[in-house]
């Protein structure tokens, strides 16, 4: 417990908390001044609460330590390049490190608590729909100053939002993990940017959740005004966790993209990269360039409630639907930051495990730039019923069902691979396969959004819900579990059980297709988005009964897996070989990893897949790899 | 060669397994709420057509994945590599080139039926929407009627012209399969050709708030002779309220959409119910009583936040209304006979 109080995190939590009152405390200071109302429902007033969560978040950042260095730096004070690791275990990952690996886990580590949290969110409102009326979200219930029907709204929300940032969080770990070790380099370009990029999440984390205490917010994570203009203050907890969430995102694809363009090792040119870090390329160029639109539509709500500047209000000549432009001008390109990672991973692990080239290299490699490029131009899809200019909407729908080409060619390349292979299936390549196949239906549910004139009749029901579900997982979620159940030997040098891998798998895939189908199914019949009930007339009783049994199929899976995460990191078996006979450089060295990565640098001599040619290498490591110092 | 014969034929197969598997759900020759909108036809057709084509690219790409993992699979015992190739460029070129194709046929497809569900009949019969939360409004500009449903004529256009008075909120009967937002600030046109006739609901498809999930309303298509008729009648009670202050008054309710939220038979909702109010004790939010006279509903009314009644939601939800004060003694003298 005393090494967990002296940790960095509790330290940032704890300094949080106290900036957060210094900032609410100094508003409120200045308007016993100024003789305005010194508290509201929640305590402090909005102005109050909205400096507050801003300077306690800043406060978490100095008062975990990720900036000494930087401050050290300011006041003419050396620090050492490298920073020796001061601890072990658990506490390496509650204190500031610099090492890529470590801060890679604690991005998963964090992702995992997300998914957590978000599923658990999801588990409580698919609970109250499993039958239509009001089951235990009623109407006279009160909670946080919230009846039943609001605190859906806000775990909805939260649901929504909790989830993305925990898919960005988890990208980030695998990315930071992986890539790296994928080039050679000891460690990404900017080690204190990275640990930065790494903690930054940490309060916005807090601020999101803080959200639901605070009177919450019914306005989806769409956050659209007007009706986020009037909603609790919730709302701007919200605003400022997605803000300062997306520092972490653009500092860290800023730092992935300049790793990558500098830090390759010799040989390594552009068609000799693992194909997983051309996904991070694609990936980091949309987040650093798309996510600032969503912290500026934000920010502008934020500004329009605190100070009366009406640029959503139509009241003082504001426009509503301006705000889904910029909202949604980053939150499309958004979805492909999250597939495109999943869709290296699967592309990275295939030919491992069928043993084979992957096929047509060069098109997966620009296919996925591709991807990236279309996803700028095609954000007015979601706002076809929006009221905006009527005959844009054929533009966007050209543009939009463009998206099929490129994400073909990723589908036929990957069947092209698995053809004439030699296909093992352990629970990494169970993944895989899963994630290519769910990922096809949410691919194939898309068009059918995209013609606009179905999409009247599609827009804002469950069919949607089904069809971002079946992407989301089938692009990161099945693919983040791949790569967890393949780079976990390398991280702890044992690996996770195969047979509760295997129940993860058995139990979550058929939960979740029969879920997403039910989804998809009563969005056609009438079942509108984020309603907390439903018409009985509609007849969709047993249609959400089977719906929430799957959802917590899905739940089950998950805490198997945690379970098997968690338990394998001390009694899994040993595995510090080669575990999947992988050409990949991070495999050739003993796990798990040394701390400052390859003893010896490699060089590239051939292709990275060329599995099935006699007497083919990848790399060369400049004399026979040390066994590694720092076990 | 054999291979790929084997696995064409599995193509077909799950094809049309795929397709029959739809059909069966009722979900392949249209979106399964019946049609009850000539617009609705050419949408359902262009989704059906996307059913055709989608179970062939799902069959496409599981066929040969499910075949492989079988007859590819590494047996016992088995060792060695699978079969070296790493690629062929005119098989890439070939499936960049066939999607594109499909892509160009399905967008002018989209972009067609589209227009089919945009044509414009001059004659089309014009209703003003008004929606708020969480209640829709309807008037009929050429009768003066105000309504709580809406009653539409069978095989005649009708162009909805909407407006919010708060949120976004969107206009959705699945039956006719066109959806529209209502955007606060600007007016926008709802189309549509009813064809069957039938009871429908318009739900509210945008998030609104807390009650969005309630935000619905009967939707009545009608014969043409019992549409005349709900018009006729709806005149005269027109007629006949706006003789008297309580008459006005409740046209006023409805008008302005306070009914939604305030019952005036007692049912639970977003707000208060009127029913017994007038005379009554009223317990507020900070634990004291007033007695609901004149005074204290034109206060409700003007200042929906000056006293809030115990139990709902503080700052209230209530839109500000600026009404009259001969328009707030109208709605007085309407809540007064609600006993």
């Amino acid at each position: 417990m005393k090494r967990f109080s002296s940790s960095a995190l509790a330290h940032g939590l704890l300094w949080q908390l106290i900036g957060t009152l210094f900032g609410a405390g100094l508003i409120t200071g200045i308007r016993a001044i100024m003789g305005l109302e010194l508290t509201a429902k929640f305590f402090f007033t909005e102005p109050a609460w909205v400096l507050g969560g801003f300077i306690g978040a800043i406060s978490f950042l100095f008062g975990s330590g990720v900036t000494s260095d930087w401050v050290k730096w300011a006041r003419g004070i050396d620090t050492p390049e490298h920073h020796e690791e001061h601890y072990s275990g658990w506490e390496k990952f509650v204190n500031v490190s610099l090492d890529h690996k470590v801060i890679g886990i604690q991005y998963t580590i964090v992702a995992l608590a997300l998914i957590c949290i978000g599923g658990t969110f999801a588990m409580i409102f698919r609970t109250e729909l499993a039958a239509s009326q009001l089951q235990f979200l009623t109407t006279d219930l009160n909670l946080f100053g919230q009846n039943g029907p609001q605190i859906y709204n806000t775990l909805m929300s939260l649901h929504g939002m909790i989830m993305i940032v925990s898919i960005l969080l988890g990208i980030s770990g695998i990315i930071n993990y992986v890539v790296p070790l994928l080039l050679g380099a000891q460690d990404m370009a900017f080690p204190r940017l990275n640990a930065f990029s790494f903690w930054i999440a940490v309060p916005a984390a807090v601020l999101l959740l803080s959200s639901l205490v605070l009177g919450g917010f019914d306005t989806g994570w769409t956050g659209y005004p007007p009706l986020s203009s009037r909603a609790p203050v919730g709302v701007q907890m919200f605003f400022m966790g997605v803000f300062v969430a997306g520092w972490s995102s653009i500092l860290g694809s800023l730092n992935v993209i300049v790793t990558v363009l500098r830090m390759r090792a010799k040989g390594m040119n552009a068609m000799r990269m693992p194909i997983f870090v051309w996904a991070a390329i694609a990936t980091s160029i949309i987040a650093m360039t798309a996510t600032q639109f969503i912290g500026l539509a934000f920010q502008l709500v934020l500004f329009q409630r605190l100070l009366g500047m009406g640029f959503f209000d139509p009241a003082k000549g504001g426009n509503p639907v301006l705000f889904q432009h910029l909202f949604w001008f980053y939150s499309h390109p958004a979805v492909y930051v999250f597939i495109l990672p999943g869709l290296g991973v699967i592309s990275e692990l295939l030919p491992v495990f069928v043993r084979k080239p992957l096929f047509g290299y060069r098109w997966i490699a620009m296919s996925s730039l591709g991807i990236a490029l279309v996803g700028f131009v095609v954000w007015a899809h979601h706002m076809f019923t929006s009221g905006m200019n009527e005959y844009l909407r054929v533009p966007f729908m050209y543009s939009t069902l463009l998206v099929a080409i490129p994400t073909g060619v990723k589908f036929f390349s990957w069947v092209a691979t698995i053809w004439q292979g030699k296909i093992t299936t352990p629970t990494p390549m169970l993944f895989v396969l899963g994630g290519i196949i769910v990922f096809l239906l949410g691919g194939l549910s898309g068009p059918p959004n995209a013609t606009v004139s179905t999409d009247l009749h599609l827009h804002d029901t469950y069919f949607i819900v089904g069809h971002f579900h079946d992407t989301i997982f089938g692009g990161f979620v099945f693919p983040f579990f791949a790569a967890l159940y393949y780079w976990f030997p390398k991280a702890t040098g044992r690996r996770m059980n195969e047979t509760l891998g295997k129940i993860h798998f058995w139990l979550m895939t058929p939960s979740f297709l029969i879920m997403t189908f039910g989804m998809m199914y009563v969005g056609l019949l009438g079942m509108r988005r984020r309603i907390v009930d439903y018409d009985p007339a509609l007849g969709l009783d047993t249609s959400h009964l089977v719906l929430t049994i799957c959802g917590f199929g899905i739940a089950i899976s998950v805490a198997i897996f945690l379970y098997n995460f968690f338990n394998s990191i001390k009694n899994g078996e040993k595995a510090e070989g080669n575990l999947w006979n992988s050409r990949s450089p991070e495999w050739q060295v003993p796990s798990p990893m040394p701390m400052h990565n390859y003893d010896q640098p490699f060089e590239v001599v051939g292709e990275p897949y060329d599995y099935g040619l006699e007497g083919s290498q990848y790399v060369k490591f400049s004399s026979a790899p040390a066994k590694s110092k720092h076990k | 060669m054999r291979h790929f014969v084997a696995v064409g034929i599995w193509v077909i197969v799950l094809a049309v397994l795929t397709y029959a598997g739809i059909n069966a759900s009722g979900l392949a020759t249209q979106m399964n709420p019946v049609v009850a909108s000539t617009q609705a036809v050419s949408i359902d057709s262009l989704w059906h057509g996307e059913m055709v084509v989608l179970s062939f690219l799902f069959a496409l790409i599981v066929a040969p994945i499910t075949y492989s993992l079988v007859v590819f699979r590494r047996r016992k015992g088995e060792t060695g590599e699978g079969v070296h190739f790493e690629g062929n460029t005119s098989l890439e070129i070939g499936w960049t080139v066939a999607p594109l194709v499909l892509v160009v046929v399905f967008a002018y497809w989209g972009a067609y039926s589209l227009g089919e569900t945009r044509r414009v009949d001059p004659n089309a019969l014009v209703i003003n929407v008004k929606a708020q939360q969480f209640t829709w409004t309807f008037e009929y500009p050429e009768y003066g009627i105000i309504s709580k449903e809406l009653h539409l004529p069978v095989n005649q256009q009708v162009v909805l012209k909407m407006q919010s008075a708060d949120v976004i909120h969107s206009f959705w009967v699945p039956e006719f399969r066109v959806k529209q937002d209502v955007v606060p600030g600007r007016v926008t046109e709802y189309r549509i050709t009813p064809s069957l006739v039938g009871d429908y609901k318009v739900r509210c498809s945008e998030l609104c708030g807390t009650s969005h999930a309630y935000m619905e309303s009967p939707v009545i298509v009608n014969e043409i002779a019992d549409y005349d008729a709900w018009i006729a009648e709806q005149k005269v009670i027109a007629e006949e309220a706006g003789k008297t202050p309580e008459g006005q008054g409740q046209l006023l309710t409805v008008k302005n959409g306070c009914v939604g939220c305030h019952s005036i038979d007692g049912t639970p909702l977003t707000g208060p119910t009127w029913l017994n109010l007038y005379g009554a004790e009223v317990e507020l939010t900070d634990g004291t009583t007033v007695l609901a006279d004149d005074a204290y509903i034109a206060q409700s009314i003007l200042e929906p936040n000056a006293a809030v009644v115990k139990d709902y939601p503080s700052p209230s939800l209530m839109p500000v209304f600026a009404l009259t004060d001969e328009d707030i003694a109208n709605i007085t003298a309407y809540i007064k006979t609600l006993k």
